[in-house]
């Protein structure tokens, strides 16, 4: 049986085994229903569970381990000259083995042996395959059958129901942290990996960036130099230009949303302001690289200044309208959680509302602004496809917003998607790239969070 | 006076609380269903017909009072019945509530505070208020009470505005608890401590009437006394028009009382006279504890 229908088959099971636990325990206590410690739907869900969770975890157990187990069965049973290959072309035989058990083009004429070897693999397949249908639904009648049996009238089972939902609600819940560390340890191996090529003091404090590396032995000229400053730096002035932008903008913005505005235009405007944050990064990209760059360039030229075709500040000014509902969504929350009551104290002394605004809402809702504008910081230094499109990619060491930079997150992507060989410091370095961006957004976001944390306490 | 140009704005003369302006013309009771004299002989507000409505729903009917110099006027009803509302008319705090509309006339020393020419800014700066939750500003002890003075420019320098700090928050009875702690933030301090601290901050900008809405509800019985002896004390100085739920400290702290009961004004006399004999069958049970 294929495992869509076992899951199907199980589906069956489990709807069955809740109609009979609910039904034997209504059936035990007979005509003291009430008796009952919980409610039958939660015999019926007890019985249910046991019934499903068992045997999906064999199944999961099995379907992670089999494909390993046959083929080191196979391996094992392979004649001795094929034991002394290398691990690559063991694994190539393997390949040809399936290929051929699935009758698709195989890499050589399998030998006779490899025939045998590869029927071989089939029958282990097929076996593996029933005896997993069979043990699966043993399983899940067996963990019915003992559930059934442990029904009675004075049996807990809300409480045992609610005991393992509450552990499935826990993995859920721990499942996207784990994902995490997941990704950051691989990022981590890899930038390991890169760090023994390239020592760390270059990679950090090194001014050059010209990641090309020689391919071949013979080839001259390509060194590579992996001096991230220049990166750090075209980042940080995009950032810095962006953050000129949305501050001002998003913080009167939310300063007219929430004190000055009517409530049915605050109702349409703030809605629409935030539209800002779903438009695709893409879409900013194309604004930013085929109107706002070509006008940036004739305004310099009118001006007499060199602007270049892809700039920092192109992009600066357009990641900055990109983050600009970031900025003015959080203040926005954050004014509003100011207690009317400090409103009220200010203006009954005969403050106006502007005075009122700059010298009692604000300041009590500074820190809450400042965590959002780390958090619009973080999300610049992160952003990629507008800088991609409209940043260039000389890693130029300037402050000169009229020039072409490259930013972290350009590199990433133009390292990765080049036809470079994937253990070469090129393409490790855009792990390490990837490392340090992490590191220095997640210290971003968690210096804000703690900033608003820290204002919340200030007024509950 | 540091307030004169608050006086020069409102268009009145520079008024002196112990000498209160001689009233132009034999008061007449105005045309009210209320029980006892709304007026007084030399009233600092005087209230006509006042009606406020939240969008629909009529919140006060048809009230009509005087408050006079150097009293405290205590305002007493059961919740609902419309108390603050009014108290937050006297300095046109139902602004900032976007359905609230008030019709009558309100007067403060014979000007009309719901006129068009009538600067709310200054207005409130003459009639301020403390409110039921002591509501300090995230800010230091000093800063808090510096405010005033700061936004109207009531100090020429740092000394006279420390001068005024400490004037203030000495009338305020808090200047001993707090002398030395005075760049600490004024949420710091405890409930009563932060309720004087506000009427600190109010009479920093020296008004002539303060509104206070339910003031000690927030507070222990001590801190209850100490506000109640305070308010005393500023009597001297100010008009108090007080709202609270307690009817012992009506009793203690006024000299006038005025019974509220949804929305009308049902009695107004003497603190002494209402209390032992009072005129209509509502004050009455309400005072007998039979209801509220």
């Amino acid at each position: 049986m294929s495992t869509p229908l076992l899951l199907a088959v199980l589906l069956l099971l489990t709807a069955a085994a809740f109609e009979f636990g609910r039904r034997r325990a209504l059936h035990l206590a007979g005509p003291e229903f009430r008796t009952l410690h919980s409610l039958p739907r939660y015999y019926g869900s007890f019985t249910a569970l046991w019934c499903a969770l068992p045997a999906l975890v064999l199944l999961g157990t099995w379907l992670a381990f089999e494909d390993e187990i046959i083929t080191s069965l196979v391996v094992a049973d392979l004649p001795a000259t094929y034991q002394s290959l290398s691990e690559p072309e063991l694994n190539l035989i393997i390949n040809d083995l399936r290929n051929q058990l699935s009758g698709n083009v195989v890499s050589q004429e399998l030998s006779p042996d490899m025939q045998a070897a590869a029927e071989h693999y089939g029958s282990l397949r097929a076996t593996s395959k029933a005896a997993m249908a069979v043990i699966f639904l043993s399983v899940a009648m067996l963990g019915m059958g003992l559930a059934w049996r442990k029904i009675a009238p004075n049996f807990w089972a809300r409480n045992r129901v609610e005991a393992i939902i509450k552990v499935l609600l826990i993995i859920c819940s721990t499942l996207a942290i784990f994902t995490t560390i997941g990704i950051v340890l691989s990022v981590l191996f890899e930038s390991i990996r890169f760090f023994q090529a390239v020592p760390v003091f270059d990679f950090l404090f090194g001014l050059e960036w010209s990641p090309q590396t020689a391919i071949r032995e013979d080839q001259v000229g390509s060194s590579g130099a992996f001096g991230a400053v220049p990166l750090f730096a075209g980042t940080l002035l995009i950032s810095f230009i962006a953050m000129l932008v949305a501050a001002p903008i998003g913080l009167t913005s939310a300063i007219y949303l929430s004190e000055y505005s009517h409530p049915r235009f605050r109702a349409t405007a703030k809605p629409l302001l935030e539209i800002l944050a779903g438009i695709p990064t893409v879409v900013y990209g194309f604004f930013a690289a085929l109107t706002v760059a070509p006008l940036l360039r004739n305004v310099g030229t009118y001006f007499g200044l060199d602007v270049s075709s892809e700039s920092a500040l192109a992009a600066g000014l357009v990641m900055g309208i990109m983050i600009i509902p970031f900025v003015s969504s959080i203040s926005d929350d954050v004014i509003n959680a100011v207690p009317q009551s400090l409103r009220d104290g200010s203006l009954a002394l005969g403050s106006t509302q502007s005075e009122m605004i700059r010298k009692v809402v604000l300041p009590a809702a500074l820190p809450g602004i400042v965590g959002g504008l780390l958090l619009a910081i973080s999300r610049a230094i992160g952003e990629t496809m507008i800088v991609v499109m409209a940043a260039g990619l000389a890693a130029k060491l300037t402050v000169n917003p009229l020039e072409a930079v490259t930013t972290v997150t350009v590199q990433i992507v133009t390292l990765l998607v080049g036809d470079q060989e994937f253990d070469s410091p090129k393409t490790l370095a855009a792990f390490a790239l990837g490392l340090m961006l992490f590191l220095v957004t997640l210290a971003l976001n968690v210096i804000a969070l703690y900033v608003v944390r820290k204002y919340r306490e200030q007024y509950e | 006076m540091l307030n004169q140009k608050h006086a020069v704005l409102l268009e009145s003369p520079a008024k002196t609380n112990d000498v209160p302006p001689p009233s132009p013309v034999q008061i007449q009771e105005p045309d009210t269903k209320t029980v006892g004299r709304v007026t007084v002989d030399k009233p600092i507000m005087t209230t006509r017909n006042v009606d406020v409505y939240y969008g629909d729903k009529q919140a006060i009917i048809d009230v009509s009072i005087d408050v006079a110099y150097n009293e405290v006027l205590s305002m007493i009803g059961p919740s609902g019945c419309g108390k603050s509302t009014f108290l937050r008319c006297l300095n046109r705090m139902n602004d900032t509530i976007e359905s609230a509309r008030v019709t009558g006339k309100i007067e403060l020393e014979g000007h009309d505070i719901y006129d068009k020419k009538t600067d709310v800014v200054t207005l409130r700066a003459r009639v301020g208020m403390v409110f039921q939750k002591p509501n300090p500003f995230p800010k230091s002890v000093y800063e808090n009470v510096a405010y005033g003075p700061r936004i109207h420019g009531l100090a020429r320098n740092q000394s006279e505005l420390d001068e005024i700090v400490q004037t203030s928050l000495r009338r305020a009875g808090l200047w001993d608890e707090v002398k030395d702690r005075l760049g600490q933030p004024g949420t710091g301090l405890s409930g009563g401590q932060q309720q004087r601290l506000c009427i600190a901050r109010c009479i920093a900008v020296n008004p002539d009437v303060i509104l206070m809405d339910e003031p000690c509800s927030a507070l222990d019985p001590i801190a209850t006394a100490r506000i109640e002896e305070l308010i005393d004390e500023l009597r001297q100085n100010y008009s108090i028009v007080i709202v609270t739920h307690s009817m012992q400290q009506a009793a203690r702290v006024s000299q006038r009382t005025a019974y509220f009961h949804l929305g009308d004004l049902i009695e107004v006399g003497e603190t002494a006279t209402i209390f032992t004999n009072p005129q209509d069958k509502l004050t009455e049970d309400y005072l007998t504890g039979r209801f509220g």
